[in-house]
């Protein structure tokens, strides 16, 4: 194992102990519950109140998507799992100013019930939370509202946390939420498996020299294996699934994000960047916006996804939200 | 009706054993895992039984009756474990105490009936059917024999109620799964067991190694 921990089974509260040190401005941990992350630039104004979480091992979701005009909270499960009820329900005690809280999460089994027993122990209080599960992974289902949801789960975060910071009611908030979702389209590869702390093994196994396409961001299979093609050709393929699944036409406008599972050098992330400008201008849709980093990862998983936003007016305004987030501008 | 009594202590041996059972079984429970999940099955359940040993003890000290023991590990497994195992399993043994309040023994027959009020709240959460590819595959069947009156040997009953768990367990081999992380893989979650369904029949076979000592003695 190449990997830099103690304990394998402490990973999470010492990764949380960290991030929480190095970015006490922003952030930190519920003193009664210390698997919930709190945004200390939350301020006094009232607000609905951003929730979003998930499993640990993905870093920087979810933690770092919380502060300013973002989320207000981020409920941590252990690794690739999700979070248990009670922090769910502590995140909702922790920030809700009277207008409610929407979670925010990727469309998980686990995750779905746990946050759903969450809302129910706050609705018993009668605070009112609403969910938005995000489905971007284009190949993970043909139903949409099966659909996992991985490194796209950013741009709806954000979307929805800037119609909360605008001041807009719990409804609307969730509308805007909906609204990214259905716009968010990812599909990703992996060149390697990732490892578990917790056992030091891979979490599955490839061969050296392999690639599978579409593998979700917890190793879930994707659709095939093959050998490792040069970048353009599996730049091409992931785009071709992604379009042939949205309908961004000749003169839409995008916002892309380039995204790293966490062992992909940057060097492979911008060449990758370059393809995707290229094949998406030939076909005259424009590059309003990009990223191109490591924003979800899967620990040391080789490998990377590619997402497209279809934007509208509304779209755009929320995703240029000014916003104030650790380490990362978006 | 057997006269074959449980008291207290067997559920806090049977609680004391689980923590042994699955570190032993946590590295088949991931492999079943990695082949159709996202290889944490084991992992996860020793991390929730590590929060059970550690307060067992504690929990035995403070003279809780069978109900309490229940709520009590299925509330550090909720709490622990996340995932769909922690609901799952944290359902299934706060709602297995659920009819047993106050007591400090119950006969078979009542602790068949705590059985089947805890897989009811699996199906409850999960919302899986027969055939889903889920640890409901392994409960059902199971939950069919705990409601015949034959045999009447609680052994031989509960053996056989582990017995078509670890049968429905064989049975989503060759199944597509309609719930849980292995729905996104059609066809190709065919030919794998699913994981929850293993270690639903694993842990029921926890009970019955004390239950046959408890019959004995």
């Amino acid at each position: 194992m190449k990997r830099l921990v103690n304990d394998g089974y402490e990973v999470v509260e010492e990764l949380l102990e960290g991030f929480t040190k190095a970015n006490s401005d922003y952030v930190e941990l519920l003193e009664h519950d210390k698997r919930v992350v709190v945004s200390k630039k939350r301020g006094d104004k009232s607000k609905v109140g951003i929730i979003i979480g998930g499993g640990s091992g993905h870093e920087p979701l979810f933690i770092n998507y919380v502060g300013e005009n973002f989320a207000d909270a981020s409920v941590v499960g252990n690794v690739n799992t999700s979070p248990s009820p009670e922090p769910c329900y502590n995140a909702v005690k922790a920030v809700d100013t009277g207008k409610g809280c929407l979670y925010m999460y990727g469309n998980y089994a686990g995750d779905v019930m746990n946050f759903d027993m969450g809302a129910e122990m706050a609705a018993d209080e009668g605070i009112q939370v609403e969910t938005v599960t995000i489905t971007d992974d284009v190949y993970s289902s043909e139903n949409i509202e099966d659909r996992r949801g991985v490194a796209g789960d950013i741009f709806v975060f954000k979307a929805a946390a800037a119609a909360a910071a605008k001041g807009l009611e719990l409804p609307e908030v969730k509308a805007a939420a909906e609204k990214a979702n259905a716009a968010t389209r990812s599909m990703g590869v992996a060149l390697s498996s990732c490892t578990l702390p917790a056992t030091g093994k891979n979490i599955f196994e490839m061969e050296e020299g392999d690639m599978e396409i579409g593998m979700g961001i917890h190793g879930e299979p994707g659709v095939r294996r093959d050998k490792i093609r040069p970048a353009d050709e599996v730049v091409d393929e992931l785009l071709g699934y992604i379009l042939e699944d949205h309908s961004l036409d000749s003169g839409d406008e995008t916002y892309v994000l380039v995204n790293g599972l966490g062992g992909l050098p940057l060097m492979d992330q911008y060449i990758v960047y370059r393809r995707v400008e290229q094949v998406l201008s030939e076909k005259g849709i424009k590059v309003y916006k990009n990223l191109v980093g490591n924003y979800a990862t899967s620990m040391d998983m080789v490998g990377m996804s590619i997402t497209l936003v279809k934007l509208d007016d509304e779209l755009k305004e929320l995703l240029d939200y000014p916003t104030d987030i650790p380490n990362i501008k978006f | 009706m057997s006269t074959l009594v449980l008291d207290r202590e067997y559920f806090i041996n049977v609680f004391r054993d689980m923590l042994p059972f699955v570190d032993k079984e946590s590295e088949h429970l991931q492999q079943l895992d990695s082949a159709i999940g996202d290889g944490d099955h084991g992992i996860n359940l020793t991390i929730g039984f590590r929060e059970v040993a550690k307060q067992l003890d504690t929990i035995n000290e403070n003279a809780a009756d069978i109900s309490t023991i229940f709520k009590k590990v299925g509330m550090l497994l909720l709490g622990k474990v996340g995932g769909s195992s922690g609901p799952l399993y944290g359902s299934f043994f706060m709602k297995a105490g659920k009819d047993v309040t106050g007591k400090n023994e119950v006969t078979f027959d009542e602790f068949c009936g705590m059985l089947l009020n805890g897989i009811e709240s699996i199906q409850l959460r999960g919302k899986a059917e027969l055939g889903d590819k889920t640890m409901i595959d392994a409960f059902l069947p199971g939950a069919e024999v705990l409601k015949q009156d034959s045999p009447e040997d609680p052994v031989e009953k509960f053996t056989a109620f582990v017995e078509a768990m670890k049968e429905g367990a064989e049975s989503t081999i060759p199944l597509i799964a309609k719930k849980g992380r292995a729905m996104r893989l059609g066809e190709r979650a065919i030919g794998h067991k699913d994981p929850g369904a293993e270690s639903a029949w694993m842990m029921m076979e926890v009970f019955l190694k004390r239950l046959k000592e408890a019959a004995s003695a």
